[in-house]
């Protein structure tokens, strides 16, 4: 068998000199994401203070401390992120297609993004704090007597999840929506289909995998929450979440397989969400769809 | 008035039935997101400019000071330097790299594709923290870390794949026929990316390279993780001075964060002159005006 045969039958399998562009991007995502990952799952294995390779997974998992901020962090992960997206397609579903301001409206809608987590923090403390003006508001017009509590606590964290998380799922919802061919519904419509009865036979199905993708992108949002916890939570104590777990034990313990092992943890259920999320995904509508949203 | 406007045929009236409480609801409560959301800024934009502000609507008088006190303060202009330099740094890198990554997604088939495709999906679908434990353990031990090196090092592993997943629709839009003349010419692979793909790739490799600018500036995690005293960008430099309560004057802390604001907005409006948000992920089919 010769060299040049072995070359032309690869070559129609589609591997040829062309496929070398794809070593610099392969190079750099297998060391520096893939050889971390199993570095890091490799020193989770291996507790500073000896006890077996599953010690730190026991330790993790037999404090109440550490094993807490699990549901601690899904509990403000999944309500924000199922918020923001639920919340995204009413609106986006009334926003596509052309109009005048559409520009302004989504620009304004982005703007949140230039905000960044501290600035959002800031911004609650001083807005909804005791004295802040929402306080003062709705104690002016008499529907409050003592100031609600809304920041340092789990409100505070969620709050500041939905104005960073919204404007993410409602212009990648938007994106999707206005992939959808407009004249799919209006051939339903034409057929006799009432308002309600479209969205839910036509628009939503083809909509579904851009759905599923949003909550998804939005849900890793969420659930990666770190400096808003500490800044407008209760870092301490309700919103103690698993990324301040971790860093807490890379950066204040310096145990850095113990941090590894809640890394690992977190990768580890987020990835059970999501494919969770997909499978249910996979259920529902398995056509094409309208735009890239498979 | 019984004039049907032109947008509404009559056999609609039904529709106006229904949607309007559902749309007056829709509205309100984007109404009042939005009003939450001037608060938030608004209490922020007053904080950094009033002098003293406790228990009343507005601060009694008003200065500048605060934002004196954070330029010399905080060292804001070596920061945002590095800020830059990163940021600059990342794109670059994760463009060169990622669209020769894209084109043979977009392009080829060939046996573990679907692999190659995880592979870069993965790092975008993991939260921040998670690798990047693992990977500042791994790039202190080998010495990497604490240094703007670090920093670009561990910015480039959400961001070349976004590059990647951004570019390829961008690439399937060109029709191969183009490529395969240039070929039949005589070009070769390097020849065909510099004289045919850049030039209609320009506008989706400005699109990314400005998202990517945009996502470096604000990467919070991935910095902190990595960034030493002399690599710290804004968003670690903002985080630093607050988390460090009573060090800063809290007004100070709110200056920095509206000078950082402002980098954002500038940035973002540059971005959204070269792309249309809504047009990343899918080709937009829009209603012709009737």
């Amino acid at each position: 068998m010769s060299d040049l045969s072995l070359r032309h039958r690869l070559a129609e399998r589609g591997v040829d000199s062309r496929l070398l562009l794809l070593l610099p991007g392969l190079v750099l995502v297998l060391a520096l994401f893939v050889y971390p990952f199993v570095y890091g799952l490799g020193l989770s294995f291996q507790p500073v203070d000896g006890g077996g390779p599953f010690e730190n997974y026991r330790r993790f998992f037999g404090d109440a401390f550490q094993r807490d901020t699990i549901g601690k962090t899904l509990w403000l992960a999944l309500p924000a992120a199922l918020l923001n997206v639920a919340a995204s397609v009413p609106v986006a579903y009334r926003l596509r297609g052309r109009f005048r301001g559409k520009r302004l409206l989504t620009t304004v809608l982005v703007i949140p993004i230039t905000l960044g987590t501290v600035l959002t923090a800031e911004g609650l403390l001083n807005f909804a704090g005791p004295s802040g003006w929402l306080n003062r508001f709705l104690q002016a017009i008499g529907l409050i007597d003592d100031p609600l509590r809304l920041v340092n606590n789990y409100w505070g964290v969620f709050f500041s999840l939905v104005i960073s998380g919204f404007p993410f799922a409602f212009l990648l919802i938007l994106s999707y929506l206005s992939g959808i061919d407009p004249s799919l519904e209006r051939a339903a419509a034409s057929l006799g289909a009432g308002p309600w009865n479209r969205f839910r036979l036509v628009t939503f199905p083809l909509l579904a995998p851009g759905l599923a993708t949003t909550f998804c992108l939005t849900f890793v949002l969420a659930f990666s929450v770190f400096p808003s916890a500490i800044l407008v939570g209760d870092p301490t104590g309700t919103t103690r979440v698993i990324s301040i777990a971790a860093y807490q034990a890379a950066y204040e313990q310096y145990d850095y397989p113990f941090a590894s092992t809640i890394a690992i943890v977190m990768g580890v259920i987020e990835l059970a969400v999501i494919g969770i999320v997909l499978f249910a995904r996979s259920r529902l509508y398995t056509g094409t769809t309208g735009g890239k949203g498979a | 008035m019984t004039a049907v406007t032109p947008t509404e045929t009559p056999a609609d009236p039904r529709r106006r039935l229904v949607a309007s409480p559902v749309g007056w609801l829709i509205w309100g409560t984007v109404g009042l997101f939005l009003l939450a959301l001037l608060g938030v800024v608004a209490s922020v934009l007053v904080n950094s400019f009033g002098e003293r502000w406790f228990d009343s609507w507005l601060p009694e008088s008003w200065t500048t000071q605060w934002y004196r006190q954070a330029w010399t303060g905080f060292g804001l202009f070596d920061v945002i330097v590095t800020t830059l330099e990163v940021a600059l740094a990342v794109v670059v890198l994760s463009v060169v790299v990622g669209v020769p990554t894209a084109y043979v997604l977009a392009r080829r088939s060939f046996p573990g594709k679907r692999l190659v495709f995880l592979l870069f999906l993965l790092p975008i679908m993991m939260p921040p923290i998670t690798y990047g434990i693992p990977l500042a353990t791994v790039l202190y031990k080998i010495g990497l870390a604490g240094n703007l090196s670090g920093v670009i090092l561990a910015n480039l592993v959400p961001c070349v794949p976004f590059v990647v997943l951004t570019m390829t629709p961008f690439i399937e839009q060109i029709d191969p026929a183009i490529e395969n003349a240039a070929r039949m010419s005589g070009a070769g692979t390097f020849s065909v990316f510099t004289r045919i793909l850049a030039p209609l790739l320009l506008p989706g490799i400005l699109a990314s390279a400005v998202l990517v600018l945009v996502r470096t500036v604000g990467m919070f995690e991935l910095t902190f993780l990595t960034a030493g005293p002399t690599s710290t960008t804004l968003v670690v430099a903002l985080f630093n001075s607050m988390n460090a309560a009573g060090i800063r004057a809290q007004q100070s802390v709110d200056a920095m964060a509206v000078i950082y604001m402002l980098v954002m907005l500038v940035l973002l409006v540059t971005a959204l002159r070269f792309v249309n948000p809504t047009q990343l992920v899918s080709q937009v089919k829009e209603e012709p005006p009737e």
